[in-house]
Formats: structure tokens, sequence, C-alpha cells
């Protein structure tokens, strides 16, 4: 009889971390092609479409920028998350907030200078994301609730918060639609590039990448929050104040999410609508386990991801396969780096008995 | 069984055991922890399979390749660590597994009638429609025992039984135990509590270091010569104990109480003294509140009462951080899970307890120069052998890991050091380095309290001998005035 068993292996070297989300890659490109054949389209015009609709252009390699910073924002916090072990499912929930709290800001705030007015609502778009992501984190240190549960429950209860707001307090005045009033000039995001979207939102997560990539690698919190997460009990044998440490990590982590937010409202749409965001959030989880966790695999992933989202509108339009092919690819991308994380762990042995 | 053997990786757990069970007797299987008692019963009951020898059952050779084959062949085993689904009823649990049903629905009548019966037959009361999650310890162990008797068992293995029950459920259980021998059943009894095995059984086994050392009648042995019989007298490395004279007390514990993870009291109002200069040896077999203890002093466990006092001044219960500043130096018994960050570096496990001090971080960024320096030192001084500080933790050897330990926490120099189960499951080469680590503590002016259910490691080591037993001192003596014998009566709770 031939049984298979699964063991650990040997930690592979430091480079395997680099090669296998590229491998991911390759391989999640190379098998597309079945949705691809399958859905009627001609394949290599369909993968020249997809690339040039994406890098081809000027405008289309900025609008992919433009597509990859809130997926950038999010993937950040859950990778930010993840590290400390604080499972955060509900950046889509904290994007949401900092998109609630920009527009209240945003719409009311014109008897301040001009100059503040973008500082404080990022501000405030920042806090809100992140005390929604503080309550869960709360929920766990405190009466050991699953946060993975709570935080994606807590998406649905942010969509329907804003549901209310939108049909109440802050719907524009004389609209039918779900949606705001429009948040003055001065809290809008500056366009960096003429002829373009390119606006600073994408700079600000860019920053963020370094910042979050200082914080892990140089300072005491971050030391403490990869503690946290490889063994909690021995960081709290080691006197360290693990609760304060998830807090922290989860108001960060949220805050991030919560300028995701404010990007789309402030640099695009200038008015909060029920679909600001169509799965930001939960893209940010497939992202961030794409980058393997680290913000600069994180910057990679999220390019890619855009890459594949603003592509395969011009696919569709020249060759007819359908935009959710974006989705299908997404999806496999997940799971092939699952696959290969796993491999990266384990082996197969065959046992012959 | 014949010529029983079994390994694991390098550590031989079961080396060349003969033992045999008769119709109708209770067998003792006694020995320290770690003699292989457990090992043994789990071959019998086909949980391991055993590298060399063979298993008879009612003169018939037997393949055990899984628990269920032994049970096929009527042997039966109640664990420490129940295998019960809590959500389920009792009679539901009993009939896991066995075939009670008529064609797709469970036939729980004659089930239930089946159950009454025997419950009735062995004093076995519990309430068939009771959801296991609501029924105390003891009671789920007669669940256990009735599962066990539904599938008809001649054989039945009981590993540790008393270690979680009162008194009053002891006595029960024996009783039960009794009734099942007289049918002619027969009942192994894996214990390592000499007052019970000569109260319950018929023969007694004593096993040590994986090998059967005797086989004596209760009727014809005394608790003394179990005892001897049991800790054995083979001596370790000779240590060089340079004489120190004792100085002042720098740990004081006063009347302190804990409650163990099953929230039952554990520590019956402790108290002892270690003086500077001193290393207090604290025997005992685990299951004793050792566990309970050295987290208590590690700031990982709550206490309910009394104090635990550094040169007079108390720690704050349940705060390791306490224990870090008031300069203890702490050996966990599990260093992978509580001690060290397997995934991460050497480095990163050196500075856990003093990353955030002034040298080493200035307004939280970290100072990577001093940091590398100091962990550098450290990996020299103790001679760590790694292929660097950046190498990962999981990457090194039993001992090094230890190793690793022990420098992080004797680097600041601490006043007292608690060493729980030091050398636990490491070679002797490692083992004499952490002992002669112990000793040069001892001399530099420290305070030690040596937690350790090696014996031989505490006679080696030790200044003064103490022993726990159910969560209390027994005595305390010199180690020139201590001798073997009287350290085992301790550990078995028998004073004199």
């Amino acid at each position: 009889m031939i049984r298979m068993r699964i063991t650990k292996r040997e930690p592979l070297p430091k480079w395997a971390r680099v090669v296998i989300p590229i491998a991911a890659i390759i391989t999640t490109l190379i098998l597309s092609a079945i949705p691809i054949l399958l859905a009627g389209g001609h394949l290599w015009k369909s993968y020249y479409y997809l690339f040039y609709g994406a890098l081809g252009t000027r405008f289309n390699l900025l609008e992919t920028f433009v597509k990859a910073s809130p997926l950038l924002l999010t993937g950040l916090a859950v990778a930010f998350a993840f590290r400390a072990k604080f499972w955060n499912i509900g950046a889509e929930g904290q994007l949401l907030a900092g998109a609630l709290a920009a527009t209240v800001l945003g719409v009311s705030l014109g008897g301040i200078p001009g100059i503040l007015v973008l500082p404080v609502v990022m501000l405030g778009g920042f806090l809100a994301g992140g005390i929604w992501a503080a309550i869960p984190a709360i929920l766990k240190t405190k009466l050991k609730v699953d946060d993975v549960v709570s935080t994606l429950l807590l998406n649905y209860v942010m969509i329907h918060i804003m549901g209310a707001l939108l049909f109440g307090p802050l719907q524009q005045p004389g609209s039918s639609w779900p949606r705001s009033s429009a948040i003055i000039e001065a809290a809008q995001y500056p366009i960096l590039l003429t002829r373009s979207r390119f606006h600073l939102g994408i700079l600000i997560a860019l920053l963020a990448v370094l910042v979050i990539w200082f914080i892990n690698k140089r300072t005491v919190f971050g030391y403490r929050s990869k503690a946290v997460g490889v063994n909690i009990r021995a960081a709290h044998f080691g006197g360290i104040n693990t609760t304060a440490v998830i807090l922290w990590t989860a108001m960060v982590s949220g805050g991030l999410a919560g300028l995701a937010g404010v990007g789309e409202l402030c640099a695009l749409q200038y008015r909060l609508i029920m679909d600001i965001s169509p799965g930001y959030g939960y893209s940010g989880i497939v992202i961030a386990m794409l980058g393997n966790l680290h913000p600069v695999g994180v910057l990679f992933s999220s390019l890619f991801f855009s890459v594949i989202i603003v592509g395969a509108h011009t696919m569709s339009r020249m060759t007819g396969v359908p935009t959710y092919i974006a989705e299908v690819i997404q999806g496999m991308a997940l799971m092939i780096m699952l696959i290969f994380l796993l491999f990266t762990e384990y082996r197969i042995k065959v046992v012959r008995k | 069984m014949s010529s029983i053997t079994k390994r694991f990786l390098d550590v031989t757990a079961n080396s060349d055991i003969d033992f045999n069970l008769y119709p109708g007797e209770i067998c003792a299987l006694l020995g320290e922890n770690g003699a292989g008692k457990t090992t043994l019963m789990n071959i019998l009951f086909g949980y391991y399979t055993c590298d060399e020898g063979e298993i008879f059952i009612k003169g018939e050779k037997a393949e055990l390749s899984a628990p269920r084959d032994a049970i096929s062949r009527g042997v039966g085993m109640v664990r420490q660590h129940f295998a019960l689904v809590p959500s389920q009823t009792v009679l539901e649990n009993i009939i896991i597994g066995t075939d009670s049903g008529k064609g797709l629905f469970l036939d729980l009548k004659s089930a239930q009638t089946k159950l009454l019966r025997l419950q009735k037959k062995f004093g076995l009361q519990v309430d068939p429609d009771a959801r296991v999650w609501t029924l105390s310890v003891g009671e789920q162990q007669k669940v256990e025992i009735l599962k066990a008797l539904y599938r008809d068992v001649d054989i039945l293995i009981m590993d540790e039984p008393t270690a979680v029950l009162a008194p009053a459920e002891t006595v029960e259980l024996f009783n039960t135990l009794k009734s099942m021998v007289k049918e002619g059943r027969s009942v192994v009894f894996i214990s390592h509590k000499l007052n019970e095995v000569m109260e319950i059984a018929d023969r007694v086994v004593v096993l040590r270091g994986g090998r059967v050392v005797a086989g004596r009648k209760t009727s014809e042995t005394s608790i003394k010569e179990l005892a001897n019989l049991m800790v054995g007298r083979d001596l370790l490395e000779r240590l060089e104990k340079k004489k120190v004279r004792p100085g002042k007390p720098v740990l004081e514990i006063e009347n302190l109480s804990a409650l163990n993870d099953k929230k039952l009291l554990t520590l019956k109002g402790l108290n002892l003294v270690v003086r500077k200069n001193e290393i207090l040896g604290m025997a005992g077999i685990s299951g004793n509140g050792q566990k309970e203890l050295s987290e208590a002093l590690f700031g990982m466990r709550d206490t309910i009462g009394g104090a635990i006092k550094i040169n007079g001044e108390a720690l704050r219960s349940g705060s390791p951080a306490s224990a870090i500043e008031s300069k203890m130096g702490r050996i966990p018994e599990d260093r992978i899970d509580t001690g060290l960050m397997m995934d991460l570096s050497v480095e990163e496990n050196l500075i856990l307890e003093n990353h955030a001090t002034p040298e080493f971080q200035r307004f939280g960024m970290m100072n990577f120069k001093k940091i590398h320096q100091f962990s550098e030192d450290l990996i020299g001084a103790y001679s760590i052998m790694t292929s660097g500080r950046d190498a990962v933790t999981s990457s090194l050897s039993g001992g090094n890991l230890q190793k690793v330990m022990l420098a992080r926490e004797l680097a600041g120099r601490p006043t007292v050091v608690v060493a729980s189960q030091p050398t636990r499951g490491l070679d002797v080469g490692a083992m004499e380095y952490i002992h002669q680590r112990i000793l040069q503590e001892k001399e530099r002016g420290a305070g030690v309290l040596l937690i350790s259910e090696d014996l031989d490691e505490i006679f080696a080591l030790s200044d003064r001998i103490t022993v726990l037993y159910e969560g209390v001192i027994m005595g305390d003596v010199p180690v020139a005035e201590a001798s073997r014998e009287q350290i085992g009566l301790w550990m078995s709770g028998v004073t004199k």
C-alpha cells in the first residue's frame, strides 16, 4: 500500500521567499489560460491586451498605480496585523470607516484654514479605521473572542452603519440616491501628474511601505509585534505587554485600511457612495499573503493585482473575454500562493507499506 | 509482552521489557516520570507499535497496529487525557464507534439497558443523559471506564487514574476496580504513588529508565523498598562543589497559594526561603505543584494568596515584568513553548528581556550595533553552537537551546535563579555544562531554586533539599544529612 504523509521540512533559505511569490505569479498566469480559453478568448491576444491595457500607454500605466494605491494600503494593513497573528479580516470595514470619517470631515470643515483640511481629514480617516479595528482587538485580548470572526462580522456592521447614514443624516439634500454631499475642494487629494488621476494617495501608500518596513525592521514596537506573532506565551514571559502590542498593531492596521478609504473618497469619488470599495479590504488579504506579509512583497503583489484588474478591462473590450476573468485570476493567485507556501514548510513523503 | 523495545528518535523509552498480566489481578506499574510506563501500555493498547518484541493476549500472538485492534482483543485503556466529546451525552459517548444500530438508526434503548446493568454491577453512577461537559473530572473518568466495560474488555489499563481525583473519588474508583477483578478481569494500574500502589495492587512491576528493575507481590514488599527501587542509585558525574557560606535570604515565599489550570487549589500555603550563595533543590514527582510554583515565580500564573519576595520586595502577582525587574533569572521547564521563540533568530531571543533598556534603544528605535555586540558576546561566552546570531533558533539542538535560555537569563547577573527541570531531555554533555553554570551562579552570589524530578541532579547540586508533595513542602534537610530513602518517602507523601 502506498500512503502519502505530510512532514515538516527544513527551513528554506532566504532567497526562496523572493522566488516563491514570483513562481506563484508565473504559474497563475500560465494556468489563467484555462479560463481564458473556456471564455472563448484568443490566448495570445488576450494576454497581450491584458498587459497592454495595464502598462501599454502612459495613461494606462498611471491608472494601474491609481488602482494599486488602495490595494497597497489594505494589503499593508492585513500584512502588518497578520505578522502579529492578529487575524484582521476586517480591512473592508475599516476602509469604510475611514471613508465615512473623511466624508463627515470633508463636508463640514469649511471653517478652518484650507491648508489644514486635508491633514485633518486624513488623520480622521486613519483614526476611524484604527478604532474600528481596535474593537475586535479588545474583544480578543479581554474576552478571547476569535478575531477572524469578529473582524469579519464587523465589516457588515460598518456597511449597514454607512447605509443608514447615507439614507439618513449624510444623504445629499434633495437627492434620492444613497450618496452624500460632495466634500469641499480643500479636502480633495491633489492630482500630481497632468492628464491623469495620479494623486497624492499613491505617494502616501508608497510612503506607508517605507514606514511599515521601518517599524518592522528597526523599532522596538516592530520587534515586539513580531515576538507576539511568533510565540505570544514566550513574549509574555519576556515581559512584553502583549495586550498593548495587539491593540496598537490593530490600530495601525485599521488606520492603514482607513487611509485607503480616505484615498478613494478624496481622490476619486469626492462623495460617499455605497459601492465606494469593490472589496479592496478582502483583496488586501490575498495581496498580503501573496506578498509574504513583507511590505515590499505587498508592494509588488498589489501592483500585480492592479495590472490584472486594469488590464482585464482592455482585454474584455478587445477580445470579448468578460472582465470577471480578473477575479478568477486573483482567486487562482491566492490558491497557488497558499499551496506554494504550504510546500515551503512541509513536504509530501510517499511511504510504501 | 516479551522483550519489548521502543525507541523515539535517539531515546529508548522501553528496553527489552518482559511484562505478564494474569486474569483476576491488579498489577501496578510503578516508576518515575519518563521511566517508560505509559509507553509500554500504549504499545499494549496499540497506540504505538514496538520496534522489537512480541505481544500475546490470551495465548495468541497479537499484531496491534491501532487501538481498535487492541479493543477487539479485549484491551481497554483510560488515559490521563480523556477522549470524550464534551457536547454529547454520556450514552452517546459510550456507544461511539460501537456497532449499536438497527439499520440507519441508533438503537439507544438497548444500549441504555446494557449501560445501566454495567453501572449497577460496578457502582459507576453517572446520569446517561447528562452532557459530558457538565460532569466533574471524576465522573468523566467513570464514563471512560464504562466505555471500556461496554466494549467487554478483560484487560483495563488505567494511566495514573488518581491524579485527577479527590480522595473520596479515589476510594470509589478502587472499589470499582476491585469488583472488576473479582469477575476475572485484570487491571494495569500505572502510578508513582507508593501508598496507592500498596493499597490497590496485588503485584508491582517497577520500571526505571525504560527497564524492568523488579517485580514484587505487594504482600511481600514495603513502601521503603519500592521507593528505593523506583529512585535507583546510579550516580551522576562528580561535580566540584566549592564551599560557600550562604548569606541573607534573597528569595522568600510566604504562604503561597495558587490554582492549577483546572482551577483546583494546587499550591496550598507554601513557605520556603533561598539564601544568597545557596542552591535549594526541590525534589518531587511532577504533578505535585512544581509547574504551578515555577509559573507563579516567573509571573506566568496569578497567585491567590501569600507573597513572593526578592530581597524583601514583593513581586506583583502574574507579572513576568515584575520578576524581570527584580532580577530573577528564570529557566522554565518548557523552553520551547514558554522560554524561546523558535521561529526568531538567536539574537532576537537573547534580547527579549532587555531590548527596551536605554542601552539598546533610543526613542523606540533599536541600537543594532550594541545589540549585535551583546548577542555575539553571549554566543561566545556560552559557546552556543550556531551558524551565527541570525540563525533561526529552531535550527539549534536541545542543549544549545538551553544555553540560549541560560545566556539570556543569566546575562543580567540575577539575584535569584529559578530553574525548573533545567536538564530534562538533554544529553550528558549539555547536562554537565548546565550544572556547572548553575554552580557558578551560586558561587557568584545568586540564590538558586532548582526544581527537578531528577534526584541525582538534586543531590549533586544542592546545599539543601526540600520536597514538594501535593502543593506543600514535606521537609527541608541539608544535603549532608539527606538520605535518598528519606527523600523518596517524602516524595511519596509519607512523613515519619
